[in-house]
C-alpha cells in the first residue's frame, strides 16, 4: 500500500507532557515525541497501561486543557499551523479534530438531539439542514437503519455498541477532518467491536483516523501505520505490516510477542 | 453421589438436573460435597442490627405522625365544639365579612373578634415568593459559578463562606433587616412603611441562598466530568457546554434545592417576626406591612387563653402551614421525578 504517497496531515514535534498533581514533583508523560499523521490513514497507537498514547492522543485536540496541573511543551502542526501557540481557537480546533471516548457518553437527550448537540452548539439554526447533517451522520456512523423510526427516543435506550456509534455519529456531523478514538471498543463486546471495526475502514475514505488500542490485533486489522508507545517515549512507528512482522526495535518486538504489557 | 439424591439435611428433595449441583453444596477438591452452613443463617447480630434499624427508622416516622395527630386534635373544635362557633367557624375564616372596614381581617382580640386567614396566608406567600425569586437565582448562579467557572483557589474561598452563611442566627438577619435593610430599601424605593414584605422578603432570601447553593453546588460537580468533554470535545464552548449539558443534567438536584428553600422560607419565624411590619394587610403590594402565619402563630400563642376559639383558631393555621408545605413538597416532587423519568428514556 503506498502510504507514503498520503500528504501529512498533522505533525507533532518534539512534544513534551507533564503533569503535577497537587503539592507533589512534576511527572513527565511524553518525552520528545515526534510523529507524523497523514491524511486519510488510520494511525494506530499501542502500547501498555501508562504509557502515554491517550495523553498524545487528548494533545492534539486539547482536550488535555481540562487536566489541572497539566503542561504542554512542543509543537503540534495541523496543515502546518500550531495548535499549541497562546491564542489559537481552540473550540475551533476541535471542530476539526473530533474526539471518541472509551465509555460512550450519550448526553440525555433524545437521539436526534444528541447528534444535532455539536452542529447546534456552532450556531447552526437552519432545521433542514441540520436534520441533513444529522441523518448523514447516523447513516455514515450505520446507526441509521437501526434508529430511524425513533430518533425522539432517549439515547440512553440505545445498547453499548449503539451508543458508541451514536458518539461516533455525533462527532461525523461536526464534519472533522480527523478523529481521534480512545479505546472505542474497550467497553463493547466482540460483534459490536466486529462492527466498529468495520465502520472505521468506512470512514477512513473521507477522514483521518488516530486510534488508541488495547488490543493489538485489533491495530492490525484497522490501521495502516502503527506507533508504538512505551513509557513516555515514541519507540517506533511504522506501517502496520512491518511494525508486527518485523519491527526495527527490540522493546517494540517483546511488546507484540506479548513478553510484557 | 447423585446430584438428585435427597441429603440428609433437606427433607424436601428438589429435582435439579443432573449437572448441577444443589444450591446449598458447593464442591470441594475431593469432588465429595459438603454442606455449607452459612449460607443458610447469617450470625444473630445480623438480626438484631436489622431490629434496631426498623425501630430507628420507625420511631421517626411515628414522631412526624404524632406531629400530625397533635395539631389535627387540637385545630378539630373548630368544626365541633358550639363555643368555638359563637365566634368563627371555617367558613369565617375564608369567606367575606360585614365587618366594619375590611371584608378580611385578622382581630382576634377586638371587641368583635375577627379571624380571617386571608391577611396571613396572603402574607406569607408575598414574602415567601420574594424570597425564592430573589434568593434561588443568586444560589443557583452562585453554585454555577463556583463548580464551573471559578479557578480552584477561589472555589475553595466561596465554598465554605457562602455555607457558612446557614449558620448565621436568624435573630442576627432579623436585626440586620430591621435596622440596616429596611433603611436602605426606604431611601431606594420610598416606600411608606418601613418594614414591609420586600425588606422581610430579602432578608429571608439570605438564608435560602446558602441552602439552594449547597445542593445545586453538590449537583453540578456530581455531573460526571466525561458529560462535559464529550460536550467540549464537539467543539462546543465552555458557556454553552455549562448551559445545555451540566445544568440539565443537575436540574433535579437544583429543583430539589430551591423546594427546599421554599419550604424553609415559608416556615422561618424570627426573621419576618421582626423585619415584616406585621400588620394583617389584604393587598399583593410588596412595599406595605406584611403579617405571616409563622409570625402570628409566635406571638400570639403565647399569650392565647388555652382552650379558647382563638387558641383553636392558632393550631388551624398551623395545620394549613403545614399542609400547604406538605403539598408543594408534593407537586415538587413529583415534578422532579417526572423530569428524571423523561431524561432515563424508554
Amino acid at each position: 500500500m503506498p502510504t507514503a504517497a498520503l500528504p501529512t496531515k498533522i505533525e507533532v514535534q518534539n512534544l513534551n507532557v507533564f503533569y503535577r498533581a497537587e503539592k507533589k514533583a512534576e511527572t513527565q508523560a511524553l518525552k520528545d515525541v515526534a510523529l507524523e499523521i497523514r491524511d486519510r490513514e488510520v494511525l494506530a497507537l499501542i502500547g501498555p497501561s501508562g504509557c502515554g498514547k491517550s495523553t498524545f492522543l487528548r494533545v492534539l485536540n486539547r482536550m488535555n486543557d481540562t487536566v489541572p496541573g497539566a503542561r504542554v511543551e512542543g509543537r503540534v502542526l495541523l496543515e502546518g499551523e500550531d495548535v499549541l501557540a497562546k491564542g489559537y481557537d481552540v473550540v475551533g480546533l476541535r471542530r476539526r479534530v473530533g474526539m471518541v471516548f472509551q465509555r460512550p457518553q450519550p448526553f440525555p437527550k433524545s437521539i436526534f438531539d444528541n447528534v444535532a448537540f455539536g452542529v447546534r452548539a456552532h450556531g447552526l439554526t437552519d432545521k433542514n439542514e441540520i436534520v441533513r447533517r444529522v441523518e448523514s451522520a447516523l447513516g455514515r456512523a450505520a446507526l441509521w437503519d437501526e434508529v430511524k423510526d425513533r430518533l425522539e427516543a432517549s439515547a440512553l435506550s440505545l445498547s453499548g455498541g449503539q451508543a458508541q456509534r451514536l458518539c461516533i455519529a455525533r462527532a461525523l456531523a461536526v464534519e472533522p477532518e480527523v478523529l481521534l478514538m480512545d479505546e472505542p471498543t474497550s467497553a463493547l463486546d466482540p460483534i459490536a467491536t466486529a462492527r466498529l471495526e468495520e465502520l472505521i475502514h468506512e470512514l477512513r475514505a473521507d477522514l483521518t483516523i488516530v486510534i488508541v488500542t488495547h488490543s493489538m490485533q485489533q491495530a492490525a486489522r484497522v490501521s495502516q501505520r502503527t506507533g508504538f508507545f512505551y513509557m513516555g517515549n515514541l519507540i517506533e512507528v511504522g506501517p502496520t505490516k512491518q511494525m508486527f512482522t518485523r519491527p526495527r526495535e527490540n522493546k517494540t518486538e517483546d511488546y507484540i510477542s506479548g513478553r510484557f504489557g | 453421589m447423585s446430584a438428585t439424591s435427597p441429603s440428609r439435611n433437606r427433607p424436601a428433595p428438589v429435582p435439579v438436573p443432573e449437572s448441577e449441583p444443589e444450591p446449598d453444596r458447593e464442591h470441594t477438591p475431593t469432588g465429595a460435597f459438603r454442606t455449607v452452613e452459612w449460607r443458610r443463617s447469617p450470625p444473630a447480630w445480623h438480626r438484631v442490627a436489622e431490629i434496631a434499624i426498623k425501630v430507628t427508622a420507625l420511631t421517626a416516622i411515628v414522631a412526624i405522625a404524632l406531629i400530625f395527630v397533635f395539631i389535627a386534635l387540637e385545630s378539630l373544635p373548630l368544626f365541633t365544639s358550639k363555643l368555638v362557633h359563637q365566634e368563627v367557624t371555617f367558613a369565617k375564616m375564608w369567606l367575606r365579612q360585614a365587618w366594619d372596614g375590611p371584608g378580611w381581617a385578622w382581630q382576634p382580640t377586638s371587641g368583635v373578634p375577627k379571624f380571617s386567614i386571608l391577611p396571613l396566608l396572603i402574607g406569607s406567600l408575598k414574602i415567601t415568593v420574594v424570597s425564592v425569586a430573589v434568593g434561588a437565582p443568586l444560589g443557583i448562579l452562585a453554585a454555577i459559578f463556583t463548580s464551573q467557572i471559578a479557578p480552584r483557589w477561589l472555589r475553595e474561598i466561596l465554598k465554605p463562606t457562602i455555607e457558612l452563611l446557614a449558620g448565621i442566627p436568624s435573630v442576627v438577619i432579623g436585626v440586620f433587616a430591621l435596622l440596616v435593610m429596611a433603611t436602605w430599601f426606604q431611601r431606594a424605593f420610598g416606600f411608606e412603611h418601613r418594614l414591609n414584605a420586600l425588606v422581610a422578603g430579602c432578608a429571608l432570601s439570605l438564608t435560602i441562598i446558602p441552602l439552594v447553593f449547597t445542593l445545586a453546588e453538590d449537583a453540578l460537580s456530581s455531573v460526571p466530568k466525561s458529560f462535559a468533554d464529550a460536550s467540549l470535545a464537539l467543539g462546543a464552548t465552555r458557556m454553552y457546554t455549562i448551559v445545555n449539558v451540566i445544568v440539565p443534567a443537575a436540574l433535579p438536584g437544583i429543583a430539589a434545592g430551591v423546594v427546599l428553600g421554599f419550604g424553609r422560607a415559608i416556615g422561618e419565624t424570627m426573621i419576618v417576626v421582626m423585619a415584616s411590619g406585621n400588620a394583617a394587610l389584604v393587598n399583593w403590594s410588596l412595599g406595605t406591612s406584611t403579617r405571616t402565619i409563622t409570625a402570628t402563630i409566635a406571638q400570639e400563642m403565647a399569650e392565647v387563653v388555652h382552650g379558647s376559639p382563638h387558641y383553636v383558631v392558632l393550631f388551624v393555621l398551623g395545620a394549613t402551614l403545614l399542609l400547604f408545605a406538605f403539598a408543594t413538597n408534593l407537586v415538587a416532587q413529583r415534578i422532579v421525578d417526572r423530569f428524571r423519568r423523561k431524561r432515563g428514556g424508554t
